[in-house]
């Protein structure tokens, strides 16, 4: 009976690097084809520029105009940021105070809930109105409310998804309501936070570009993509797009670093998941 | 001095759930001296584990008076008088097993230094040294069940409470856990109240077997079990081990707990008892 179940994390070799190489192979083949096929068939089928450009031609504009395209992935990556920081501040505070007064809690969810459903991009034409259509604070407030809703049900769902056993135990060691939050509510929370950050990082992208949309500054990504796409520039549309996943594909990564950091500790991070 | 000897004492406890709803406990008066390991036995949903509950202060009584260490319940669970220790081992994840056994001590503001001592030697007494930097995941639920017992008396609490600590491990690792319990038992000098439903794990373990009837449970008898010690494999085949065995059998019986638990479909651990004969 004194097996163990799982070897403890051993320091990985060389050959730890090469099985996780080959764990990627399949994925890494798939990408390469996809690429492939992308730039055949366009070229190879004679598929017109305004449908879609062959990548090369899009990577290449993309090299023509970095420093635009850059610096409006920039401008709006803020307007992201910003939305993002607020909306899951916001989120996460509201989480502790429903999870410590349930009564309140009781009442407030439902509406939570159903605000959830609501298509929150809709509203993005009003926040221009009230924000200022140039000022990056009404993206930013689209932003943070799309963030907002997944970070407070995952949060709220972590705070409250303790084991009563693990409150008990707790409060055989005399524990009071602080020290039952800072040792078990929060730690056992961490992983449903991090899961809503995850989410609320791809939302806030789409929550500043859509709002960009709606109209705003010159020097935005949404604005880019949307007047060269009016006037058929379609090659610097795409490569704008480009810019778009990598800042969104960047900052789940760095949400996902840091979560992989906070939380070396718990069962999960030993798993594969992304 | 008989009262300076009396660890627990419960007097006329009474406990009911919702308003003027089910009556969980009645009438139950019990004393545990110092030194002691009293089982609890009965049918599921008897209020064994209310009563360790309500013992340990994390459920109030609705009547009669609980006296631990000569203080109430309360008193005695804001001076840590007691390490408790659930059928679940409830280990924290993110915790190493050295930090998850150090968590009280933590608390208490023991240094670093004097915790890994103490952790260090909880280890050992439970057999897991080298396990230290392990996290609960990476353990058995026989293993994970003695990080949890270290972790119960890490701080040397003066009383042990158990609710059916090895009810969800194989028989085979329960025997065993059965063995190293009463050694450490030996060791520390602890008192031990340890809810179960198996009849022969209550004997094999106890100074003395508290037999509950079914709800409202009540205490219908107590049996004083006098098997020599230590004990070990061999008590289970000694005569005298079948006697209690049945003693407490009739009781339950007595009780009308025996009936309930075969209703219950618990009856493993009685089949387990007969071929313990």
């Amino acid at each position: 009976m004194s097996t163990i179940v799982q070897r403890p994390p051993a320091r990985e070799g060389w050959s730890g690097v090469l099985r996780r190489l080959s764990d990627w192979a399949p994925a890494a083949a798939v990408f390469v084809m996809g690429i492939a096929a992308w730039e055949g068939l366009t070229r190879g089928l004679g598929v017109e520029e305004f449908l879609l450009p062959p990548l090369s031609s899009i990577l290449d504009t993309l090299r023509e105009q970095w420093s635009t395209i850059w610096s409006a992935g920039l401008f709006t990556f803020k307007e992201a940021l910003g939305g993002f920081v607020i909306g899951s501040a916001a989120a996460i505070l509201l989480a502790l105070v429903l999870a410590r007064w349930r009564g309140v809690g009781r009442a407030v969810m439902p509406y939570a809930i159903a605000a959830n459903a609501i298509p929150i991009i809709a509203f993005a034409p009003i926040t221009n109105n009230w924000f200022g259509i140039l000022s990056p604070a009404s993206k930013m407030a689209i932003a943070g409310v799309l963030v907002f809703f997944p970070v407070l049900v995952n949060t709220l769902r972590g705070l409250t998804s303790v084991r009563p056993a693990q409150i008990e135990l707790m409060r055989s060691y005399a524990a009071g309501e602080f020290e039952i939050f800072r040792r078990v509510r929060l730690p056992a929370a961490l992983p449903f936070i991090f899961s809503g950050l995850k989410v609320g990082t791809v939302l806030a992208m789409i929550g500043a570009i859509v709002g960009d949309y709606f109209g705003g500054s010159q020097d935005a990504l949404g604005i880019l993509i949307r007047r060269s796409a009016g006037i058929f520039d379609f090659k610097l549309a795409w490569a704008a797009i480009v810019v778009a996943s990598i800042f969104g594909m960047l900052f789940y990564a760095a949400v996902a670093a840091v979560e992989r950091l906070t939380m070396r500790d718990y069962p999960s991070a030993r798993g594969a998941d992304l | 001095m008989i009262a300076e000897q009396t660890v627990v004492s419960l007097e006329g406890v009474r406990k009911e759930f919702g308003r003027g709803g089910v009556v969980a406990l009645e009438d139950i008066d019990l004393d545990v001296r110092a030194g002691a390991f009293v089982s609890v036995i009965g049918p599921s949903g008897c209020g064994k584990s209310t009563l360790l509950r309500i013992v340990g202060d994390l459920i109030q009584p609705t009547a009669g008076e609980v006296v631990v260490n000569g203080k109430s319940a309360h008193r005695a669970r804001l001076d840590r008088d007691y390490g408790i220790v659930f059928q679940d081992a409830v280990l924290f994840d993110w915790r190493t097993v050295e930090r998850n056994i150090g968590l009280p001590l933590e608390m208490t503001g023991w240094s670093r230094q004097r915790r890994a001592e103490r952790v260090r030697e909880l280890l050992e007494l439970v057999e897991l040294g080298g396990f230290e930097r392990h996290h609960p995941w990476q353990l058995s639920g026989g293993m994970q069940q003695r990080v949890s017992i270290a972790r119960a008396l890490s701080f040397s609490p003066s009383l042990l409470l158990m609710d059916e600590p090895f009810g969800a491990l194989d028989e085979m690792t329960r025997e065993r856990m059965n063995l190293e319990l009463l050694r450490i038992w030996e060791q520390t000098g602890s008192t031990v109240i340890f809810v179960t439903h198996s009849i022969a794990e209550a004997v094999f373990l106890s100074t003395r077997v508290v037999v509950m009837s079914p709800r409202p449970g009540r205490i219908t008898g107590i049996v004083d079990v006098d098997l020599p010690r230590p004990r070990g494999n061999e008590t289970r085949e000694q005569p005298r081990y079948a006697e209690l065995i049945r003693d407490v059998r009739r009781t339950l019986r007595r009780g009308g707990g025996f009936e309930e638990e075969a209703d219950a479909g618990s009856e493993t651990d009685l089949i387990v008892a007969e071929e313990g004969l």
